[in-house]
């Protein structure tokens, strides 16, 4: 196979960062998976090429966890590093920069993260984690840090409302999600951060930020066992707890289908999705992600660049995306156009997404689908950032170490039924949800421009 | 903790490694194109570059936004290819493809498996000079281009703000027009003025190849005569004069009021040289520092006094580039928190500017700050499209791709006194230009 010799000569090529797995035929970085204390599950990659070592620590704390208040799990990992053991925000600044490390934060809607990053020499290495240990284990929240936080957050809130790409996507996960946690926005709402104070984002640390709720993920310049004892640092430093419990299953049918909402923007945001994917759905996902490529993720060449752009100059950005998550992610689709022809835009899309759902692709569109695919997985696991936030994908969902290497044979197995299959059986178009923002959403007579 | 002497020692351990890994091969064509390769043999990838010395920072009014248009415009079919093949192609082979436009550079790039780098080359060198302008492809493409100027200017308030803020910072430089094109501009552009500014600008030896990734240096310069060395060497004109008439132009403010706007917005910029019109390179990298004192990391003092201690600020930032061909902006931009109103926010911005002026750094904070700027280099080495990046505007500002490998001894360079003798230069009030946006009232 042409394919495989050309991975092959690839992976000879490179270094010890892309060793060829033991099972001979997969290709993708070596890497290893074992069982931190509590049931961790720790994820490494010795990359030593670079003095450098990249550390992710992700928690089931995103904004899914957040109950009934928006911008719980947000405020928590954005107050996480203002301050912890006997050190202030400054402080605690100081002595990463003094050893020229990085250390940053994030939660989104499904799990929270800690990244640091820093230099591999020993000293540097073993004074930023243990500020890292500090951070995980003993963060101060106290009142005045998490009030600051609060108000930045109400204030980038206040920011969103400027964007109608934002409103639109806001309006689709709560369209798509209901009740679900998933609806909620990892930015809050107004009525979310109101009520937030220090005390709950203790609470939320207390219970999420622990050994038994997190995973690791290290990449860099050192060996397995300094790999496992910088994770067992880390993985100490928080209480042993307990793993947060499931979430319930995503709704079937969406809360409604068509929302338009009034925006004074000049242009008019589109967006349609729906949920269609979950992690470990293996025989879905691959034949997925090539229809995806070919509708709107594969940039210039997808079918939503062509019909959009090239062919009608309607926008300048249109795409689709496949957010594949623990519980069943959505299909994205989104676009900008001039204000007045939102109406044509979305018998564009409209008409994409019914030719797909009802014609699949053809052979050829498969072919040079699946060669794009392969071919750029390289591009992906190249460099210790990309690595990184390979293991992270890795390490949220507790994927098999071989994961990586199976994603070549995977996506080469995909055909022409495999994604028939999975198109009857997750793109519905009833489900599907539209939102449309923007100033001439309310009229659906508009006259429309000739192309 | 580890006290900064040790970690000096640390950092240069760490640079000394990075240092080596960074090493430039040059090579220059009969025709004048410049290639340049740097060799990340990790992962078996390589990123090619090719950057053209054209940007906003060439034009003029009635033809502001052609480069950008150019830029869309290369996309389209040639002599040889049809529309989309370019893409299509590189697809095919698993690799990434875009492009850019910037105020003094255009560039292109493909991102690909090590053994495919031949394709980019090829297609690159074709639409280099046999590139077809089409008047439909050219009228939908202008179309695109106005939905492209809405999303990112049109539509975001603060985007809107800053366009007229840099247009007002700018007295005398082209660096005031948006690089995007004025609307009135765009409404007009033809397709000869197109064809005409590609012809132009669009010449081997007024562009430069960047290379980087799991490549033989000499392999690639192979591979570029064979598909660059065919492209006629044409005329190669210096690029217009643009920089600032008056040292002191004198305090500008401009303050807008939109409706849409949810949150106050303040920018202040000053009018600094840059690595290529300063009088001595030292000057740039000292206001680099000043930069970077103000805003380079999370204890720097923006952050540390006004977003935490004052609580001034939800967000305050400094930010100075110095690879720029024209005189550029020392720029600072900030929220003001709830409470506080931008009066408050502006003087306490203008405070740190003249601490700057007035006090000289101490050794340990100055020393943080050389710490995370050299700590980045080696992070940066991680990336191989940062890298071709780097050498891609050093060499498209005319500054030239060596000044990077001068970057760890010219910031270390820096004292104390000199950041003081830059503040006390260049960020005085006679080179500010206050910007503010207001927004409208809550319904």
């Amino acid at each position: 196979m042409r394919l495989l010799c050309r991975l092959r000569a690839a992976a000879a090529a490179a270094t010890t960062l892309l060793a060829v797995t033991a099972q001979a035929e997969p290709f993708g970085p070596e890497v290893q998976r074992w069982d931190g204390c509590e049931g961790a599950a720790v994820y490494f990659i010795e990359a030593r090429e670079l003095p450098m070592v990249d550390v992710r620590v992700i928690l089931d704390a995103g904004s899914a966890r957040d109950g009934g208040t928006p911008g719980l799990a947000g405020l928590t990992a954005r107050t996480l590093d203002q301050g912890a053991g006997d050190m202030d925000a400054g402080e605690l600044a100081r002595r990463l920069e003094d050893v020229g490390a990085r250390l940053s934060t994030s939660a989104g809607r499904h799990q929270a993260e800690v990244h640091l990053r820093s230099l591999s020499e020993s000293a540097a290495l073993d004074a930023s984690t243990e500020l890292l240990e500090q951070v995980l284990g003993a963060p101060s929240f106290d009142d005045a840090a998490v009030e600051r936080e609060r108000r930045r957050m109400q204030q980038a809130l206040r920011a969103e409302r400027q964007s109608a790409s934002s409103i639109a996507l806001r309006s689709l996960y709560a369209a798509m999600y209901g009740d679900h946690p998933y609806a909620t926005p990892p930015s809050g709402t107004e009525a979310g951060l109101y009520s937030l104070d220090a005390a709950r984002v203790a609470a939320f640390h207390a219970e999420h930020y622990v050994a038994a709720n997190a995973s690791v993920a290290i990449v860099g310049d050192l060996d397995r066992e300094e790999a496992e004892a910088l994770a067992a640092r880390l993985l100490d430093a928080m209480e042993a707890g307990e793993p947060a419990p499931s979430l319930p299953a995503p709704p079937s049918e969406p809360k409604e289908t068509e929302v338009r909402i009034d925006f004074p923007s000049s242009q008019t945001a589109l967006m349609m999705g729906l949920p269609v994917i979950a992690r470990g759905e293996e025989d879905l996902e691959y034949p997925l992600r090539v229809a995806n490529h070919v509708l709107g993720g594969g940039g210039l060449v997808s079918r939503l660049y062509q019909s959009m752009r090239e062919e009608r100059g309607l926008s300048y950005a249109s795409s689709s995306s496949l957010n594949i998550m623990p519980l069943r992610g959505p299909w994205l689709i989104r676009s900008t156009v001039e204000a007045g022809r939102g109406e044509e835009a979305l018998e564009v899309l409209r008409g994409e997404v019914e030719r797909l759902a009802r014609d699949g692709l053809d052979s050829e569109e498969i072919d040079a689908a699946v060669r794009h695919l392969t071919g750029a997985f390289p591009l992906s696991v190249a460099n210790n950032s990309a690595l990184a936030g390979q293991l992270s994908v890795l390490a949220a969902n507790r994927l098999p170490a071989d994961h990586l290497a199976r994603y070549i044979p995977r996506m080469e197995a995909v055909d022409e039924q495999a994604i028939r299959r999975a198109l009857d059986e997750r793109l519905d178009l009833a489900r599907m949800v539209t939102v449309l923002v923007g100033p001439d959403v309310e009229d659906a007579d508009v006259e429309m421009d000739p192309p | 903790m580890a006290p900064l002497r040790l970690l000096t020692t640390l950092l240069l351990f760490a640079l000394a490694s990075a240092a080596a890994a960074d090493r430039v091969h040059h090579h220059e064509l009969d025709n004048g194109l410049t290639v340049l390769v740097q060799e990340d043999h990790r992962g078996g990838v390589v990123a090619s570059m090719l950057w053209y010395h054209v940007g906003s920072g060439h034009e003029h009014r009635p033809i502001t936004g052609i480069s950008h248009a150019v830029e869309h415009m290369m996309f389209k079919g040639t002599e040889v290819r049809e529309t989309g093949e370019f893409a299509r192609l590189i697809a095919r082979e698993g690799g990434q493809t875009n492009a850019f436009t910037a105020r003094d550079f255009t560039g292109y790039f493909q991102l690909l498996a090590a053994d495919r780098l031949e394709l980019a080359m090829e297609l690159e060198a074709e639409r280099m000079h046999r590139l077809v302008f089409d008047s439909e492809e050219f009228q939908r493409e202008m179309q695109v281009i106005h939905e492209e100027r809405r999303q990112r200017v049109d539509d975001p308030p603060e985007a809107r703000a800053f366009e007229r803020f840099t247009a007002t910072a700018h007295m005398a430089s082209p660096y005031r027009h948006p690089i995007i094109g004025w609307q009135k501009d765009l409404d007009r552009l033809r397709l000869e003025e197109l064809e005409a500014w590609y012809q132009r600008w669009y010449v081997p030896g007024n562009a430069t190849l960047v290379v980087v990734g799991s490549v033989e240096p000499e392999r690639v310069f192979e591979l570029a005569e064979r598909h660059f060395g065919a492209v006629p060497a044409g005329e190669v004109e210096p690029p217009p004069e643009g920089r600032e008439i008056a040292t002191a132009p004198g305090e500008r403010r401009i303050e807008v009021r939109f409706e849409d706007a949810r949150v106050p917005l303040l920018f202040l910029g000053y009018n600094v040289p840059s690595l290529a019109t300063a009088a001595e390179p030292g000057d740039a990298y000292a206001l680099l520092l000043a930069a970077e004192l103000l805003d380079g990391g999370r204890s720097a003092r923006l952050p540390e006094e006004l977003v935490r201690g004052q609580g001034l600020a939800t967000s305050a930032s400094a930010g100075y580039s110095p690879v720029a061909r024209l005189d550029t902006l020392f720029s600072l931009v900030a929220r003001p928190s709830e409470g506080h109103d931008l009066d408050e926010l502006e003087s306490a911005l203008r405070e740190q500017v003249g601490r700057l002026r007035d006090d000289p750094v101490e050794d340990s904070e100055l020393e943080r700050a050389i710490t995370r700027l050299l700590a980045a280099e080696v992070y940066a080495q991680d990336a191989p499209m940062g890298r071709a990046q780097r050498l891609g505007r050093l060499a498209s500002t005319g500054i030239g791709w060596e000044e990077a490998q001068r970057f760890e001894e010219r910031v270390r360079a820096v004292t104390p006194e000199d950041i003081q003798r830059v503040a006390r230069t260049y960020l005085e009030p006679e080179r500010l230009t206050v910007g503010r946006l207001l927004p409208g009232e809550e319904e």
